[in-house]
């Protein structure tokens, strides 16, 4: 058995997804190789190299696989897939893009979102905004997962596995016009281990930035957001928590002027301990909080902000 | 341009799904089914394709074609989208729950059957939360694909597609024909008025079974059991900050 991990890296560094998703792989059984694709990520190898239990470092380059076009990214990998009985990836926005049309070119059935392995076939992911949880068992020789990174420990650091150049692809159709990057100094939201969160309630964008962003700051947070905070223009569609956007489990999720609605909860009820800011002492979003306090936001935020000194 | 637009029925995104309790699957009898969320936003957009709303031109659009596979109800899916301004539906008919890799396949029969130039569908259904039908599409048509879609413009045989990806947003131009899967943020999906959901009723619907298309769709996966996940249990309200932020401590959460 072997199983290849395609990481998510930013050029430089690994993000921790990938450990966890070497976690999951290994938990799938076998040798486990991590596949590193981009332009000039030589560096993002040798930290992948690193990750305890993997036992090598494949990577790939090309202009293409640098902006990781979908096109590239699958050609690379069904070129790689005949040594390997999984292809695993974190369940990120270039996971989700990528690993369909990957098990498409090989016809398999992929695998969307696992959060456990319960053997090399069969696994359990969340359905329906996680209100059900699956159990499916998959009859394909050939695995295409992706991984819910906050379900699985990260593997630790401590290995020297060898990295060994590929062929990366390059021959896509669709071609790279552009991207807008948010910075930000603050830690990553899907590994962040406290995450504040505004919703609706802010609105808007200045008012967001002057509450929320502050009280990030105090605790050392990430920033995320609701669906209507990000549609309202408040917050960038990165920072989306829910169903249908970034799932996060930190120690600590503060929510501020959010509902509670299920595409939201889907997206953080495996947060350790859940605070919650609402005026509304019915909002549904009290039902999955540790701690509430019911009142406006405006007065509740500056008192907390002072009490945390 | 012709544009085909894949529709399911799911259940309706206000509902919360509960699971049976033989752990056979979800809970659907005498709940509220809609048509997909991101389903309504991939024919809206298909519309304004059509009518030459917000940046598009008029007419980029020529002919909207609705196609889902489902149960027989989901002709009122079809409806829906019809009612919305879609021309035409093609209803093939499962009582099966067909997996991604089944869809697709039916799929790429019914784009080489209606050649369009641009599948424009959702990112994800609500219900299975797979997220992989239209890049599955793609694969077996071997086009390009655009996911995520926050913005699309179509001009000159070639769609733009600004994507929601991580970190931000990125922008692709792929020649078509092409798959593209749209994000919440494209559009807002109209209501239909009572005139155009008068005159759906006139629009035709074909009704196609399964077998009609000759592709494998037998199932590669077994679900074992389906269950509810570990439920969380509402804790306490405090009275103001500095209680909080002592039960915070009190628990290790500062
Ligand atoms: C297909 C689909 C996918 C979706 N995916 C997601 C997703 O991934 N993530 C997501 O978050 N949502 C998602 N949604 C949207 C979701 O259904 C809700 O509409 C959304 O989460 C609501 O955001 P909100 O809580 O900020 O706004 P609201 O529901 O409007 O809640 C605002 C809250 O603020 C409170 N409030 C108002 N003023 C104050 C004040 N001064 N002080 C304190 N509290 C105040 C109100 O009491 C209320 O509870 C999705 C919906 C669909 C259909
Ligand atoms: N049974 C179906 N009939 C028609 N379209 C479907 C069906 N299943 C999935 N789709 C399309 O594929 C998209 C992604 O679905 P999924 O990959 O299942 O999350 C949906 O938004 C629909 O546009």
């Amino acid at each position: 058995m072997a199983v290849l991990v395609i990481a998510d890296h930013d050029g430089s560094t690994v993000r921790d997804t990938t450990h966890k998703t070497v976690t999951a792989a290994l938990a799938i059984g076998g040798d486990v190789d991590v596949l590193v694709v981009g332009q000039g990520s030589k560096a993002a190898a040798d930290a992948a190299a690193k990750i305890s239990g993997v036992r090598k470092v494949l990577l790939a380059e090309s202009g293409e696989l640098a902006h990781t076009l979908a096109e590239a990214v699958t050609a690379t990998v069904v070129g790689l897939a005949g040594g390997y009985d999984a292809v695993v990836s974190p369940a990120t926005m270039d996971g989700k893009n990528v690993m369909p049309r990957i098990a498409a070119k090989l016809d398999v059935a992929p695998i969307s979102d696992i959060i456990e392995v319960v053997s090399a076939d069969t696994y359990v992911r969340p359905i329906y905004a996680g209100n059900a949880l699956e159990t499916v068992q998959t009859s394909d020789a050939k695995k295409v997962i992706t991984v819910r990174a906050t379900s699985f420990a990260p593997a630790a650091e401590g290995g020297s596995a060898p990295v060994e150049a590929v062929a990366g692809q390059d021959a896509g159709k669709a071609a790279f016009v552009s991207e807008e990057m948010v910075k930000s100094d603050r830690p990553e939201l899907g590994a962040a281990k406290i995450v504040v969160s505004g919703g609706r309630a802010l609105g808007s964008a200045e008012e967001f930035s002057a509450v929320i962003e502050p009280l990030a700051d105090k605790l050392g947070a990430a920033v995320g957001a609701s669906r209507a905070a990000v549609d309202a223009g408040y917050a960038p569609n990165d920072y989306q928590v829910g169903q249908t956007g970034k799932v996060v489990a930190p120690g600590l999720y503060v929510a501020v002027g959010i509902s509670g609605a299920i595409q939201h909860l889907a997206g953080m009820k495996d947060s350790k301990v859940i605070v919650a800011i609402n005026k509304d002492a019915d909002a549904p979003i009290f039902q999955v909080a540790d701690f509430g306090i019911v009142g406006d936001y405006k007065t509740v935020v500056p008192e907390l902000m002072a009490a945390l000194g | 341009m012709k544009v085909l637009v894949p529709v399911k029925r799911v259940i309706d995104y206000n509902v919360k799904a509960r699971v049976k309790a033989d752990q056979t699957g979800v809970d659907l009898a005498n709940v509220k089914m809609s048509m997909n969320p991101f389903d309504e936003i991939a024919v809206e957009e298909a519309v304004r394709l059509k009518e030459g709303k917000e940046h598009h031109a008029a007419g980029t659009a020529s002919e909207i074609v609705v196609v889902s596979i489902g149960v027989t109800q989901a002709q009122e899916t079809i409806r829906t989208a019809l009612a919305m301004g879609a021309d035409r539906g093609i209803l093939i008919q499962s009582d099966a729950d067909l997996e991604p890799l089944a869809v697709a396949k039916l799929l790429k029969a019914v784009v080489e059957e209606e050649k369009p130039d641009l599948v424009l569908m959702g990112k994800q259904s609500i219900d299975g939360d797979n997220n992989a039908v239209g890049q599955m599409l793609a694969a077996l048509l071997d086009w390009p694909q655009a996911t995520f879609a926050a913005k699309l413009e179509i001009a000159g045989g070639k769609a733009t597609v600004t994507r929601e990806v991580d970190g931000g947003v990125q922008t692709l131009s792929a020649p078509l024909p092409a798959v593209v899967t749209v994000d919440l943020r494209l559009n807002t999906p109209r209501y239909a008025s009572l005139p155009n959901i008068m005159k759906a009723k006139k629009k035709e619907i074909a009704m196609k079974a399964v077998a009609d298309y000759g592709v494998d769709v037998a199932p590669r996966l077994k679900v074992q059991k389906v269950t509810a996940p570990p439920t969380r249990s509402a804790g306490i309200k405090v009275a103001d900050a500095a209680e909080l932020v002592s039960k915070l401590k009190t628990v290790g959460a500062l």
